[in-house]
């Protein structure tokens, strides 16, 4: 069975989330065809470095995401700290200071959700490491519409909990390393 | 997307059906906020209050205004904060309260004032600042029981570290302690703070410009907006501010996507204050 053709990529991680991306986002080529949107955890008073330091070591364009933004393919879009991320059905990106989920805002379940109902089953997911289990219940809208869901290995994460509890919840998930992970996206 | 004709979901239609519904019967107009947010807050109302369909929902709440005001409970986000972002309430001291110092009267508009922080910082502020007794603040939001609970000044004690290191962080010139009292965990605010505020019911959707102001603060509210409606209010701003007037906004809005960007200038830009420009 041949998958739909991918829109987005949304991007979930917590506790080690920058050497999870590290191995993920500097392997995509300047002209990557999709926009890929990523929640990590930051803590609330931060100014979120994220979009600097990846810029910095990429070849797609990194930036935190802005208010009404409209989405642009070969982006990566960081949440910034203390504020929800979400996908609009035109394509612009909204952010949101509504109540932390789980704890965390951004929240990757809202993300997820989302961009569950603007992408459908033209949308790939992934949940990397991290500590709690945000992310799962993402994963599950995700799957629910169609669309992919891809969780790095437990095993080889920096926290295992985040992977394992999205592969709970959404056992159809694809549960490969970091490396395999980069190398699905060249291929969506 | 709403185009052609069976590519709406079925609860997208339901979601569309049901704000023009709360807009025909009460007034109050979501249709224009950005969906994804408004979405994931009806499926939490209607989960919470029991509905199997967004359409059952429709159906009490034509019939049944007591549920109203739940579901506005839900629609309109009431989360708040004093001093929220301590570095634009320095910004405000530092830079524009130099500027409002020149002015023998000042009308202060709080667009979206929720439960009241940061109508509360304000009135600190421009205590501190020696600006009190010439101002006039307007206090507004569409949710009744915030403006009441904003009229109360009462907040939860546990709030009271954070709200009391965001004011140390913004400048401060005296102790959050000196402006309130606690009890029974909580804490109620002086009272003397809202000598000088009018509390009122007022859309930036629906309702108009009510007076001429010197300073607008309106954050975290625009971001619930789509663009178009941004811009409705962004000219009910402008219309409203005088002669060089300021408007400061929330950490993660600006007018950079806007229509009326012309009618302001950069003041403080990192901390989203503009400055009306006069023609
Ligand atoms: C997230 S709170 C922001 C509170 C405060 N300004 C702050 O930044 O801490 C958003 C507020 O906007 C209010 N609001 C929503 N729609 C509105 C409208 N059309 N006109 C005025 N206020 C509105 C909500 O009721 C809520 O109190």
């Amino acid at each position: 069975m041949s998958a739909p053709r991918a829109e987005a990529v949304v991007i979930g991680a917590s506790a080690g989330a920058l050497e999870a991306l590290s191995a993920i986002l500097p392997a995509l080529p300047a002209r990557f065809p999709l926009p890929v949107m990523v929640v990590v955890h930051i803590p609330p008073d931060r100014r979120s470095l994220l979009a600097e330091l990846f810029q910095a070591k990429c070849r797609v364009i990194v930036m935190e995401a802005e208010d009404k933004e409209p989405i642009s393919p070969g982006t990566v879009y960081f949440a910034p700290a203390d504020y929800h991320l979400l996908i609009e059905h035109d394509r612009t990106l909204s952010l949101s200071s509504d109540e932390p989920v789980l704890f965390s805002r951004p929240s990757i379940d809202v993300l997820f959700e989302s961009a569950a109902d603007a992408y459908g089953d033209a949308l790939v997911a992934i949940v990397l490491t991290g500590a709690n289990d945000d992310g799962a219940k993402g994963m599950r809208a995700v799957v629910e519409a169609g669309g992919r869901a891809l969780v790095q290995t437990p095993e080889s994460a920096f926290a295992s909990a985040m992977p394992r509890a999205a592969i709970d919840l959404c056992p159809v998930a694809r549960v490969m390393p970091l490396a395999a992970i980069a190398a699905y996206l060249l291929e969506v | 997307m709403n185009g052609d004709p069976g590519s709406e979901k079925v609860e997208d239609i339901e979601i569309r059906l049901l704000l023009e519904a709360i807009y025909s019967q009460y007034h109050y107009d979501f249709r224009s906020y950005a969906m994804a947010s408004i979405k994931r807050r009806l499926r939490q109302a209607r989960e919470h209050l029991g509905f199997p369909t967004f359409s059952a929902m429709q159906e009490s709440l034509l019939r049944d205004p007591a549920l109203l005001p739940r579901l506005l409970g839900y629609l309109t986000v009431q989360v708040s904060e004093m001093f929220r972002d301590p570095s634009y309430f320095r910004a405000l001291r530092e830079k524009v309260v130099p500027h409002l110092r020149t002015y023998p009267s000042l009308k202060v508009w709080v667009a979206g004032c929720s439960t009241g922080e940061e109508l509360y910082s304000l009135a600190i502020l421009f205590r501190e600042e020696g600006l009190e007794e010439r101002t006039i603040f307007y206090a507004t939001d569409i949710n009744q029981d915030a403006l009441h609970a904003a009229e109360a000044g009462i907040f939860g004690v546990d709030r009271i570290p954070l709200f009391t290191e965001n004011h140390r962080k913004s400048g401060g010139k005296s102790s959050l302690s000196d402006y309130y009292q606690a009890a029974y965990g909580r804490v109620a605010f002086d009272k003397t703070l809202r000598r000088n505020v009018v509390f009122s019911d007022h859309s930036l959707v629906t309702d108009a410009v009510f007076g001429e102001m010197q300073l607008i603060s309106c954050r975290n509210v625009m971001i619930y907006f789509d663009r178009a409606l941004q811009d409705r209010a962004l000219g009910l701003f402008r219309d409203s501010l005088a002669r060089k007037g300021f408007l400061g906004l929330g950490a993660k809005e600006s007018l950079r996507f806007s229509k009326h960007a012309d009618a302001f200038a950069d003041f403080v830009r990192e901390e989203r204050i503009y400055q009306r420009r006069f023609e």
